[in-house]
């Protein structure tokens, strides 16, 4: 699979994890794939911390008092309402969204999560991802399943965190992955690839579920 | 009631060494034009409490501010689309304080409607948790409620707001299009003063329509972007 193949393959698994009606959050890059995916039968309402319940697509006329979180032009969703930014947060940290998914440069065996900074190199600043990972009902990483080869699903991650135990699936293009008080569940698998090879990739120990099947196209 | 006056006035009501307050969320909803002026004027030793460090590919915004050096300490929630934040922060000419997005609404929020501060699980067991520095110098602590861990956020306060309108009337009431409100809500009840930059003016708004108060807005100053 080439990156974009990559990509796709995770967003389109995403995609299964959500229900008719789900508020959902989605981070920058590769989550915002997501709604492109999603059966035809199920409709999301999109949160944008920066201040919509309800966020569209890429508008046809741009206005410039609407954007999304990384600041470009959108528009909202029929149905959708703008919020203050306190309002977007409460509704975020009240739990009131029922997953957010986003990408992550560590996650550990507890759930912790690192995705904000690389101390000496990168500090974009944290943005809304600690206030999403400590609300939303469900955080999920979508992620590509090592960096250059690396594991980044680690025993314990050594970046600084975002938000500690809060991950509930890893999905990446080679498993399905859940955090569970036993450790990290495979449920899934790429028939691509074999349960050693995903362990090769993997710094912590998975727990392979009696249950595993293959990751559905 | 709020006064309009001219941008001369709006920006004579800044002083070195103030600490301003700065709606907006990277290209929406930020006073600019106010900003522009208040770069042109050189006024210094700021600190700027803001979302993001503005983005310095627009004409005006904050990042004119933080290049000319006239921002002395910045807290923010994000820095990464101006990359001068990051490089004044590492060498040390500029002072930055990051925190949670959440967490700097509800600080705001608090220092405008007279709360001691707010307790979230927004930041626990990271680098702005127990022990980072907060407002004055304080270290922010972790409490205990029920058994489940908070942290406490100090509530932040401002010399002056500089918020922005799409449409503000002569009462002083103003109402914003868009997400472009984000901020400013919060940021209208949490200072000495508050300057709003409008796109229009008009005689009076439908009270049905007003986001922010007329009690809360002190001047308003034609942004010229009707």
């Amino acid at each position: 699979m080439d990156k974009a193949m990559m990509k796709g393959y995770i967003a389109k698994r995403v995609a299964k994890e959500f229900k008719d009606g789900d508020f959902v959050n989605l981070g920058i890059g590769l989550p915002t794939m997501v709604p492109a995916y999603l059966p035809a039968d199920v409709h999301v309402i999109l949160q944008a911390e920066v201040g919509m319940s309800g966020q569209g697509g890429k508008p046809e006329v741009v206005d410039p008092n609407v954007v999304d979180a990384g600041g470009q032009p959108s528009s909202i969703a029929p149905g959708g309402a703008f919020i203050d930014s306190a309002t977007s947060f409460g509704l975020i940290r009240g739990g009131h969204v029922d997953a957010t998914v986003l990408g992550a440069l560590q996650v550990d065996e507890k759930g912790n999560l690192a995705n904000w900074i690389i101390p000496g190199k990168m500090v974009p600043g944290m943005g809304g991802a600690m206030d999403l990972c400590a609300g939303a009902k469900n955080v999920i990483v979508a992620m590509e399943h090592t960096q250059k080869g690396a594991p980044k699903i680690l025993k314990e991650c050594t970046l600084p965190l975002t938000t500690r135990t809060c991950v509930s699936k890893i999905i990446t293009e080679m498993a399905v992955i859940e955090v569970t008080p036993e450790g990290l569940v495979m449920t899934e698998i790429n028939p691509e690839f074999t349960v050693e090879q995903v362990q090769e990739a993997t710094e912590a120990t998975l727990i392979v579920s009696p249950d595993l099947k293959p990751i559905e196209e | 009631m709020a006064k309009v006056v001219s941008m001369n006035e709006a920006v004579a009501q800044i002083k070195d060494g103030m600490t301003i307050m700065v709606g907006g969320f990277l290209s929406a909803g930020g006073p600019n034009e106010v900003l522009h002026a208040i770069a042109e004027a050189g006024i210094k030793d700021l600190t700027v409490i803001c979302n993001d460090g503005g983005d310095p590919k627009r004409d005006h915004s904050l990042a004119e501010l933080i290049h000319n050096g006239q921002v002395a300490h910045l807290w923010a929630t994000h820095i990464g689309l101006n990359p001068e934040v990051g490089q004044k922060m590492n060498d040390g000419s500029m002072k930055v304080t990051l925190v949670p997005q959440g967490s700097m609404a509800e600080k705001i929020r608090a220092g405008g409607y007279g709360l001691g501060g707010v307790l979230t699980p927004t930041g626990l067991s990271t680098p702005v948790g127990e022990g980072a520095e907060d407002v004055g110098g304080a270290k922010k602590e972790v409490i205990t409620i029920d058994g489940k861990e908070y942290l406490l956020e100090r509530p932040l306060h401002a010399d002056v707001a500089l918020i922005y309108g799409s449409v503000a009337d002569k009462y002083g009431n103003v109402k914003i299009h868009g997400d472009a409100r984000n901020f400013n809500v919060v940021m209208a009840a949490a200072a000495d003063t508050v300057i709003c930059q409008a796109d229009e003016i008009i005689e009076m708004m439908d009270p049905d329509e007003v986001l922010i108060q007329n009690v809360l807005v002190d001047y308003i100053v034609d942004g010229g972007n009707e």
